[in-house]
């Protein structure tokens, strides 16, 4: 049988594979922790940058538009109407003759401010609905998430179409952030509840019931951080979605009230000169692209950060 | 299975009451005069507004009113458009054609989506990977109103190749462009999952055994990874249909198709908001069984769910 | 056949040629940091009929060798030097499609983790028809009957009526059976087993290993093991690769190798590893304790044989016919009552370790939470000093606390992610009001030195450190409040067998050091061997069978105490004793 063939022992020589002292602590490197090392992992990243610059770009126009776009050119003169480019008009005029430029410049704050205060509200109420529901569980879990799915059944711009529709005095930002945060914050509560629910069941939380920290602290100090990170990457991306549904809104006439600036609205009215000079249109349209892809980008960037497997895969 | 599809069925019933109920209250208790909301800018006549008032029983309690209100929409007694047409009769010649242009950008999103997806996830990090994705980020970002007027100004007007507008029958050809608009984003979405999916099943380890049985190349990509990356798809599908019905006003708005997306928009933009909320109210139905019919899919592709207790 | 092969000339094999020829392998991964050497310069040979096993601890390269020979290298990795000769082949140069010729039916493959490896959306025949269906020309019908025949060999009796349930209706030891069922279906001449058995119960693993020697042996297949267990090693293979950090340290007759080791490391190795043999290890702490000197401790643990006393005392700790009872929800309303522990007694003295051992399910962690009151008790008492444990009054539940602390199985999972190592061990101290800050930053120095590390530590994060010394902080953390009891839950189970060595010498010092009382909860014995003074087995829910440890392992009264000591791996080698 085989084991009867003799085989030479082999072993290696000593200094080859030194033994280490066992399990020693590297201390070679900088302490990291998790965020430090998502940070770390963007840091590394030009999409980042770009991400950035062109986010504080666009809040430095919402906050500051007059500086960019003096209010000498708000005046419209139906005179102007669809006028190319020329010398202080940079996009030249639109159907109403108003100056295209200062329009896309003062649009900014609207779609920011919107999507903000929609992500805002959403994340706020939606991680502290989520995280109690799977933290506590029980009846309180069973009432708030059959009360997520009613309010989930209602996709956010049909029921913001409706309620915009219905209240025509309401027609402003915080009005219209509500409603989409009425029906955006289903969706973040479930996944919070969902990494509470991971996060709940960890050994460290467990540690810490047998240190006998209470319910509560454990919840704000273990639970809570452990599960946050979908939470940001979810209200980074909702809030490039929320702008878009700003728009739409505004684009259907139900968004702002008229005496408001929004890129959706302009997109609308440049509809009726497409024929003729559809530069109009690529104008607002461009200024709410780049806005929305630069927090859909990083949306994307922190979740691969925050994600170490995606880090790997990467 | 069949437990899994009873218990499916039970959750909805609160979903359902629940969300008719929401829609309802956003209408008729928000604060001010229903009718004065409904109507906007242009009051009816004062005996008109007493016939309002009695079909929609504003003179009983706000729980009595919602249960009438129900059952109106169960018998198909919607009321009323302002051009005296019943919503109901509006409804069943509107439905076929947004039920067209829905199949049209479900397939388009889902197999294009999916098709691509997938050639992408195997390859990341490759060129067709790359642009891929900075196309996906593209059409996500750009409205779908901006894409259905660019694809109408360089199709039907520069180009020539298409009509601007949908003819009334709105016929399966002509709402090709139409859908592929209304698909735009959600394709976008699928890809993206799609190859995220893909990438990661990809290094899962039922998939390295399965290359370690002696498969062929194709067949672990068919039978393991495509098979077990369209799970999230589907589920992503449930919340899509919310999406695509939002789409659907904006679409069949800009291609004047006179389907319930395009009753919608035409409702909305002429301020008439028993025809709004009566379609919405439908819209929501259709979405939140439309949802029951994916997580069936749902069961049907995931055995894990269907022997879950 | 090969020119490669001319290059390792061997006068007294030249007649026969090595199935398998493994020579000079390097196998080099690309990460972020750069390229890393994962295998550096393997070479063993393996012959028809022939076992041979890798051993090695995690990171030592084993299992990605065994993956290189399948040509199964994660993305990132490749084969950058050396051969690897399967019937005069070199498997590191074939194309794809000669690979996928060779796959499955010449060399099959039985993965480490059960749980993982089958396709969750697949029924079980069908996972099996298509390997089959690849590898030979059975089709329909005949491929059928050929998958019930294929499992039953791999020992799944009833394979006819399973063949269409999915993965998650088998229990963990049926999957390794259905893997090992498709990795045998196209009768290969070479299996690679990379830890076939290393997630299931011992007795499992008996069966299940016992079984595939059987069908190999029938079969005439080569086994190329994968493990980190010794004695699994050295019972079921001739011959023994033995790695470390990427390298071969030691290659030979297994039995040899265990018996008189010769590499330094080897020698840690097979001293270190528990088995039956292993003895209590001694606290050296009246000596001169220097941190990493593990194997020479134990060998001094050996060399006087512990004695536990009878204790004549008022016990620390008591239980007594406990019982606790979970109900499941079985779908919609039903429900039904599952006895997690089923009148459970047993007495700890102070200053004793008492050991819980069993296999899953055996309800032996139940009792752990039950001691902790991390649950309820259903029926029954457990006494803590004299004082009813169920009954702790809500006021003083601090004070419990306080005395008794636990330390959990996954290193992984033990340590809040987001907080500083200073951070965790704090919060004992924080929560219990002892200190001022500055004070509180001395105990986490002096807390960390306890446990052999640099007071830098403090200021890391768990990612940043080993799973051994993430158990080494789990324990600080539970020492932080000086208790006087710690409940170790499969404190040292995940760990390899240095840092295991490591941990358990750890413990037995900071036992005689702070005359600490231990309830050690564990699957496994030949740990039980070193650490404890007396052991409970525990099998669904039951006790068994309880004594002191030298009864319990010389003179066994129960058979399923029986079995459980004979399913362990190599119990029957004297490690590191020259034969």
């Amino acid at each position: 049988m085989p084991s009867n063939r003799n085989i030479e022992r082999y072993v290696a020589p000593f200094e080859e594979t030194p033994v280490a002292a066992v399990d020693a602590v590297n201390t070679s490197q900088k302490a990291s922790s998790v965020w430090g090392d998502a940070w770390k992992d963007m840091r590394g990243r030009w999409l980042t940058w770009v991400c950035l610059a062109l986010i504080v770009v666009i809040a430095f126009v919402a906050i500051f538009p007059d500086l960019l776009a003096p209010s000498s050119l708000k005046s419209c003169r139906i005179l102007n109407s669809v006028e190319p480019p020329e010398a202080g008009h940079p996009f030249g005029f639109d159907v109403q003759g108003c100056d295209v430029y200062y329009r896309v410049i003062h649009g900014a704050r609207a779609s920011v401010t919107v999507g903000l205060l929609a992500t805002i509200m959403a994340t706020v109420v939606g991680a502290i609905i989520g995280a109690v529901a799977g933290y506590y569980g029980g009846w309180l879990d069973s009432i708030v998430s059959r009360l997520g799915d009613i309010f989930f059944a209602i996709p956010s711009v049909l029921g913001a179409i409706v309620v915009m529709t219905v209240i025509p005095w309401g027609r402003n930002e915080v009005t219209l952030a509500l409603t989409l945060a009425v029906f955006g914050w289903p969706q973040v509560a479930r996944i919070m509840r969902g990494a509470v629910l991971t996060a709940k069941n960890a050994d460290y939380v467990t540690a810490s019931i047998a240190l006998g920290v209470s319910r509560g602290k454990i919840l704000l100090k273990h639970v809570v951080p452990n599960a946050l990170a979908p939470v940001i990457v979810i209200a980074t991306v909702s809030l490039g979605t929320y702008i878009v549904a700003e728009a739409t809104l505004s684009f259907l006439g139900i968004g702002l009230g008229d005496s408001a600036i929004s890129w959706g609205h302009d997109i609308s009215t440049a509809q009726e000169a497409i024929r003729t000079t559809p530069m109009l249109m690529v104008y607002p349209s461009a200024a709410l692209a780049i806005t929305v892809l630069a927090f859909l980008l990083l949306g994307d960037i922190v979740r691969d950060a925050l994600d170490p497997k995606a880090r790997a895969r990467r | 299975m069949l437990w899994y599809i009873g218990r499916r069925l039970l959750q909805l019933i609160p979903v359902f009451f629940g969300a008719t109920l929401l829609i309802y209250l956003m209408v008729f208790a928000m604060p001010g005069d229903p009718i004065a909301a409904l109507y906007g800018d242009r009051p009816p006549a004062p005996e008109v507004i007493e016939q309002i008032r009695q079909q929609y029983n504003l003179d009983k309690p706000v729980i009595v009113q919602y249960v009438l209100w129900l059952g109106g929409l169960f018998t198909g007694d919607l009321g009323t458009t302002y051009s005296g047409r019943p919503v109901a009769e509006e409804l069943a010649r509107a439905f076929p054609i947004t039920a067209r242009l829905a199949v049209l950008a479900l397939l388009f999103e889902s197999v294009v989506g999916i098709a691509v997806g997938l050639v992408a996830g195997l390859r990341k990090g490759k060129v067709f990977d790359t642009a891929a994705l900075v196309i996906s980020l593209l059409l996500i970002s750009i409205p779908t109103f901006v894409i259905g007027f660019v694809l109408q100004y360089l199709l039907g007007i520069k180009w020539g190749i298409t009509r601007t507008t949908v003819s009334p029958e709105a016929p399966w050809g002509e709402l090709i462009v139409p859908a592929i608009v209304l698909a735009s984003v959600s394709f976008a979405n699928i890809l993206r999952l799609t190859r995220a999916s893909v990438a990661e099943n990809m290094g899962a380890d039922f998939v390295r055994t399965a290359t370690a049985k002696g498969l062929k190349r194709g067949r672990v990509i068919r039978v393991h990874i495509l098979r077990n990356s369209l799970i999230p798809v589907v589920t992503y599908l449930g919340t899509d249909l919310g999406s695509l019905m939002v789409g659907a006003v904006v679409t069949e708005g800009i291609f004047n198709i006179a389907g319930v997306g395009g009753t919608v928009y035409q409702a909305v933009v002429k301020g008439e908001g028993p025809t709004v909320v009566a379609f919405v109210a439908v819209m929501v139905i259709i979405f939140m069984l439309a949802n029951l019919l994916v997580d069936l899919l749902y069961a049907v592709l995931d055995p894990r769910i269907r022997y879950a207790k | 056949m090969s020119e490669d092969f001319t290059t390792t000339p061997d006068p007294s094999l030249e007649e026969e040629t090595p199935l398998l020829q493994v020579r000079d392998l390097q196998i080099t991964f690309k990460t972020v940091g750069g390229e890393v050497n994962a295998v550096r310069g393997v070479s063993f040979d393996l012959y028809q009929g022939e076992n041979l096993a890798i051993v090695g601890e995690s990171g030592s390269g084993k299992s990605t060798t065994a993956t290189a020979i399948l040509d199964l290298l994660a993305e990132n990795g490749r084969v950058s030097g050396g051969s690897a000769l399967f019937n005069g082949k070199d498997l590191t140069k074939l194309s794809r499609k000669e690979m996928e010729y060779i796959r499955g039916r010449e060399i099959g493959y039985v993965p480490q983790d059960p749980m993982s490896n089958l396709n969750p959306v697949w029924n079980v025949g069908f996972q099996v028809k298509e390997t089959i269906e690849a590898n030979t020309s059975l089709r329909g019908k005949a491929a059928k009957d050929r998958v019930i025949e294929v499992l039953k060999e791999a020992g799944l009796s009833d394979a006819g009526s399973r063949l269409r349930q999915y993965p998650n209706q088998f229990s963990g030891g049926m999957r390794q059976r259905v893997l090992i069922g498709i990795g045998m279906s196209a009768r290969p001449k070479l299996l690679v087993a990379d830890e076939p058995t290393s997630a299931l119960d011992v007795t499992v693993q008996r069966r299940i290993l016992d079984h595939l020697g059987t069908l190999t042996r029938e079969h005439g297949t080569s086994v190329l093991f994968i493990t980190h267990d010794l004695g699994l090693a050295a019972e079921r293979a001739e011959k023994l690769v033995v790695m470390y950090k990427g390298q071969v340290v030691e290659y030979g007759n297994s039995k040899e190798i265990l018996a008189d080791p010769q590499h330094p490391y080897t020698k840690r190795l097979v001293a270190a590893a528990p088995s039956l043999a292993s003895r209590r290890i001694q606290s050296a702490v009246e000596g001169k304790r220097t941190p990493g000197t593990v194997g020479d401790a134990i060998a001094v643990a050996r060399s006087e044989a512990a004695k536990s006393e009878v204790s004549t005392e008022a016990p620390l700790i008591s239980v007594d016919n406990v019982t606790k009872i979970y109900d499941i929800s079985q779908g919609g309303f039903k429900k039904t009552q599952f006895k997690a522990a089923d009148d459970v007694s047993f007495k700890i003295a102070k200053g004793k370790t008492m050991a819980i051992v069993g296999e899953s399910g055996s309800g032996k962690s139940t009792i752990a939470k039950l001691f902790l009151k991390l649950e309820d008790i259903t029926s029954g008492t457990m006494t803590f000093d004299g004082r009813d444990v169920g009954s702790w009054p809500k006021r003083e539940l601090l004070e419990f606390r306080r005395r008794v602390q636990p330390v959990f199985q996954d290193p992984y999972g033990t340590l809040d992610p987001m907080r500083s190592i200073g951070a965790s061990i704090a919060e004992p101290l924080q929560t219990h009001g002892i200190g001022d800050r500055a004070s509180q930053r001395k105990t986490v120095a002096e807390l960390l030195e306890q446990v052999s590390l640099p007071a830098a530590t403090a200021n890391r994060y768990p990612n940043e450190l080993s799973g051994g010394q993430r158990q080494r902080i789990a324990i600080a953390r539970a020492l932080a409040l000086k208790p006087e009891v710690l409940v170790l839950d499969e404190a040292v189970s995940a760990l390899d067998v240095l840092v295991q060595a490591q941990v358990l010498q750890l413990l037995a010092d900071l036992q005689a050091e702070l005359d600490l009382t231990y309830l050690f909860i564990t699957h496994d014995l030949g740990v039980v061997r070193m650490v404890a003074d007396d052991v409970t087995v525990m099998r669904q829910g039951q006790v068994v069978e309880a004594a002191s440890t030298d009864e319990v392992f010389e003179n066994p009264k129960e058979q399923y105490t029986i079995d459980l000591l004979e399913a362990i791996p190599g119990g029957k080698f004297e490690f590191g004793k020259s034969a």
